[in-house]
């Protein structure tokens, strides 16, 4: 090969780099491991992390996943490709993209789904920038104080570059006033209004006239959910919506430490292109076969380059198959079954820690799997005493305690939590 | 594959009643949702058995080709072989059930990995620190350059918003800085494929001041090293810019050149490609931002966590697995092996650039121009013999752009069958076009209409119901 090449060594296929920048060291790195010794070192990494019985949210949820998915998701045909630019040799990863985009779009209510994103927060930032881009020459965008603050830190980081300004609507026991945001849409130049469902307190909010107040100023309202609960909550589409966005981890991604896991975003039919991220469509073959392909291209970055409004170069396809398999085996009754069990198991949490008498309700609201209460001892005294029981016990989120119940979390599992914090 | 049998969409096969799932009974007692805050109708989605599910997405997967089927040689993708113990490790439980928010001392291990990940990455790339938070590529590229926007904003530099970019650049470059909101300044490529220092020269003496990065590949787009990369930096430097290095390339520099040595001062790595992690038919990806000491408090927060942590633990296994001493063969066998396709070929189909490359390059189409065979013929004729095709039109640079990236993992047979049926293709360009222009034939699928996906979008299984009607 080297003759062919024309060289005699492997070093004289670099004799264009100068040679005061050619790195001639070895770098500082482990010498090659086997198999067996990758395997010994993680091995030794994981025993250092304490496993723990998660009662914790905060946009993360411990889900059951069917050992199907994991198993199908290691099929290499779909782990090892790349973006279905060929699509008559694609069509696995754009069959199911379409299946995909499909189920989102019934789950939110909406018109249509892109191909997936990052993950929540990255996609309402992309709705944030959406609504400005939609726009014209509004520059705010409304933020409820409901939005989890993680999600809001990844929106103001955004926000920053695009000098788009970001306005703060306060809570009032708990939930977003209406009469607020009509206050700040009075004022102008407001783009969009985000607000989260179930809010970061888990309350279910009440958005009626949200969406009406919003269009009559033009402004694009956006509803940032849980993928999993809105297999039972009123959706974003119903509360009138423009743009859904979300993360759809809660549909049996594990937790995996934060990642990966997938956004999504969806939107009326009206705004398709404007949607940032790829689209898979249906059409025709030559031989008159149905088929599907990546469709509306126009809007992507590669296309756009410096006239673009998002630089989303490709989904997160692989965690798109997953919730596709996911939501293909629990399908419309297991994924009611499941959040129903969430709801209870949660509302069983919370009755219990009442009755200790030492817990109490920040807000009479409603709230579905996740809430939020306060302790009247010391906050971290307790969450420590939780830890040394193998228990995670929520958040530890202000001046009290965000617990969230999965499907997941036994009886027995729930007992022990409260006995400890009973103590 | 078949798509005949299995081409159904999995809502096609949905039965009332049919259940793939299995779930524990309710024994919290009677907690119903109320009525007021529930959805009126159910989300339409299939009912299933769990055969059936396995089976339809069985099928699906025979449907597409991964690098696991066959060669793959897509330029600037760096398809290279994922190794089944990466996924082992990132699957392995003791992380998988870790929730985010788990206090510090209880993830020991789990951060012990993220330190060692960012002290490998330091040490191959010359530079000081990195964050994980960026989730692919694209994600870096904008984190990279808020780094660099939120340094000039640090120091009062307000006029900073333009960013150089070469002319030959992924369109995803000026997208970033678009949402970065900088603005694009670009800089001509000479006929050799390099940067015009010429024009840069003069574009920094017009606009230095409001200059906040130059961006830049290295090997560019081309897969050709830019060799007056310290001269570039230098200049770029002088005018009070940062340099920032692209990471899609960074395959053929491992063993060669450190973007840290060549003056770059932040920079991306795509995990998915240099460090071997799967793609995943387009995500999820890793893409890790680095910089030189003192730049790392302008780290923006552009995702709450780690970012990717699985993929990061796939990117980790990798590098242990191939340790000092094989890590530095990684550049100079990729770059051996395009120039082996490009040498080997460039008889028949056009070399525009006729230099060494590095881990890939581009040829201008078919030499032969009479026969009528474009270059989205060849790749689609490439995929009948079991080959995934090329980067095709990219760069913009020329009409009929087949971007070739072997990658170091393929062997000389793999890399002689290929050019065979490459020769094979430009023959049959000459003696039986209509074969070729009517290509693929073997797929499961023939050439979509791409325009009638765009003209009339059905994008759901709603609307496709709709149009049934």
């Amino acid at each position: 090969m080297m003759e062919k090449v024309g060289v005699k060594t492997l070093d004289d296929l670099y004799v264009q780099i100068p040679d005061a920048i050619r790195f001639k060291d070895d770098y500082q790195l482990p010498s090659e491991m086997s198999e067996m010794e990758v395997r010994e070192l993680f091995g030794k990494l994981g025993s250092q992390n304490k496993q723990l019985t998660c009662f914790a949210g905060y946009g993360v949820y411990d889900h059951y996943t069917p050992s199907v998915v994991p198993s199908l998701l290691q099929r290499s045909e779909f782990l090892t490709s790349y973006t279905p630019y060929q699509a008559e040799i694609s069509q696995g990863t754009l069959h199911y993209i379409f299946e995909y985009q499909s189920m989102m779009a019934e789950l939110t209510g909406m018109d249509i789904s892109n191909a997936s994103m990052y993950d929540g927060t990255t996609a309402c930032a992309e709705a944030m920038m959406m609504t400005v881009a939609a726009g014209k020459k509004q520059n705010k965008v409304l933020v409820s104080a409901g939005l989890n603050p993680k999600t809001r830190e990844v929106l103001d980081t955004y926000a920053l570059h695009q000098g788009i300004e970001l306005v703060t609507i306060p809570l009032t026991d708990g939930v977003t006033q209406l009469s607020a945001i009509n206050y700040q849409l009075s004022t102008g130049g407001v783009a969009g209004v985000i607000v989260q469902q179930p809010n970061v307190y888990g309350i279910v909010e009440d958005f009626t006239g949200f969406a009406e107040a919003c269009h009559e100023q033009k402004a694009l309202f956006v509803i940032d959910s849980v993928a999993a609960d809105l297999a039972v909550l009123k959706t974003p589409g119903e509360w009138g919506a423009d743009i859904a966005v979300g993360d759809g981890q809660s549909l049996g991604i594990p937790m995996q430490f934060g990642g990966p896991y997938v956004g999504y975003m969806c939107c009326t039919e009206k705004l398709i292109r404007k949607m940032p991220g790829r689209i898979v469509g249906m059409t025709k073959d030559n031989r008159d076969q149905r088929a599907f392909v990546l469709t509306l291209q126009a809007r992507e970055q590669h296309i756009r380059r410096q006239k673009a409004t998002s630089n989303i170069c490709s989904n997160q396809s692989l965690m798109a198959l997953f919730v596709t398999m996911y939501m293909s085996l629990m399908g419309k009754q297991g994924l009611k079954e499941a959040a129903q069990l969430s709801y209870a198991g949660a509302h069983y949490l919370c009755d219990e820690l009442l009755k200790t008498g030492r817990f109490a309700l920040a807000y009479d609201q409603p709230f579905f799997n996740e809430f939020f209460v306060k302790y009247d001892g010391d906050a971290d005294t307790l969450y420590q005493r939780f830890i040394e029981a193998g228990i995670l016990g929520g958040v530890r989120y202000e001046d009290g305690f965000l617990f969230a119940v999965t499907e997941k979390r036994t009886k027995e599992e729930i007992d022990n939590l409260v006995k400890i914090a009973a103590l | 594959m078949n798509h005949q049998l299995y081409g159904n969409l999995i809502f096609e096969l949905s039965k009332e009643g049919r259940k793939g799932y299995s779930l524990p009974k309710n024994r919290f007692g009677n907690y119903e949702l109320p009525a007021e805050i529930c959805r009126k109708e159910d989300a339409q989605l299939p009912e299933c058995d769990e055969l059936t599910v396995v089976r339809h997405y069985t099928n699906l997967s025979n449907n597409n080709f991964g690098v696991d089927t066959g060669f793959y040689p897509l330029g600037s993708c760096t398809m290279k072989y994922n190794p089944k113990i990466n996924e082992e490790m990132a699957a392995l439980p003791q992380f998988q059930n870790l929730h985010p928010e788990q206090p510090a001392h209880t993830v020991m291990g789990a951060e012990a990995l993220v330190t060692l990940l960012e002290r490998s990455l330091c040490a191959l790339t010359g530079l000081a620190h990195f964050t994980f938070k960026p989730y692919a590529g694209a994600h870096g590229e904008l984190t990279g350059l808020m780094t660099i926007d939120n340094y000039h904003r640090s120091r009062g530099d307000l006029t900073r918003k333009k960013v150089i970019v070469p002319d030959s650049a992924h369109g995803t470059n000026p997208a970033s800085a678009a949402v970065c909101g900088l603005e694009i300044v670009e800089v001509k490529s000479l006929a050799n494929g390099q940067v015009d220092f010429e024009d840069l020269q003069r574009i920094v003496a017009e606009q230095g001041s409001e200059i906040a990065a130059m961006m830049m590949t290295n090997p560019n787009t081309l897969g050709l090293f830019e060799t007056r990369i310290p001269e570039i930096a230098e200049l770029i430097h002088n005018c009070g810019g940062l340099m920032y290095y692209d990471g899609a390339n960074l395959n053929p520099m491992l063993g060669a050149c450190r973007p840290g040595d060549m003056g770059f001062d932040v920079m991306h790595i795509n995990l998915h490609k240099t460090f071997s992690t799967p793609h995943g038919g387009g995500g999820p990806g890793s893409g890790p931002v680095g910089v030189r000491e003192g730049l790392q408090v302008f780290f923006p927060c552009v995702s709450p966590y780690q970012g990717n942590y699985a993929v990061m633990m796939r990117a980790y296994a990798y590098i242990l697995s191939l340790g000092r001493e094989n890590v530095k063969l990684v550049g100079p066998l990729a770059t051996l092996n395009a120039n082996y396709i490009k040498e080997s070929l460039k008889d028949v189909y056009e070399l525009p650039i006729d230099t060494t490359c590095c881990h890939e390059f581009v040829f201008d189409g078919l030499k032969d121009k009479t026969t009528g065979v474009t270059t989205m013929d060849v790749a689609k004729r490439l995929l009948d013999y079991g080959y995934h095709a090329p980067t095709i039109y990219f760069p913009l640079l020329f009409h009929e752009s087949l971007m070739i990236e072997p990658t170091e993992n393929e062997s000389k047979e793999t890399l002689d069958g290929f050019i065979a049926v490459m020769r094979q293709i430009a023959e049959e360009a000459k003696t039986d076009p209509d074969l070729v222009k009517s290509a693929p034939h073997t797929t499961p699928i023939g050439r979509v209409d791409d325009v009638l996906a765009a003209k009339h979008p059905v994008t759901t299984y709603r609307q496709l119901q709709a149009e049934n009607v």
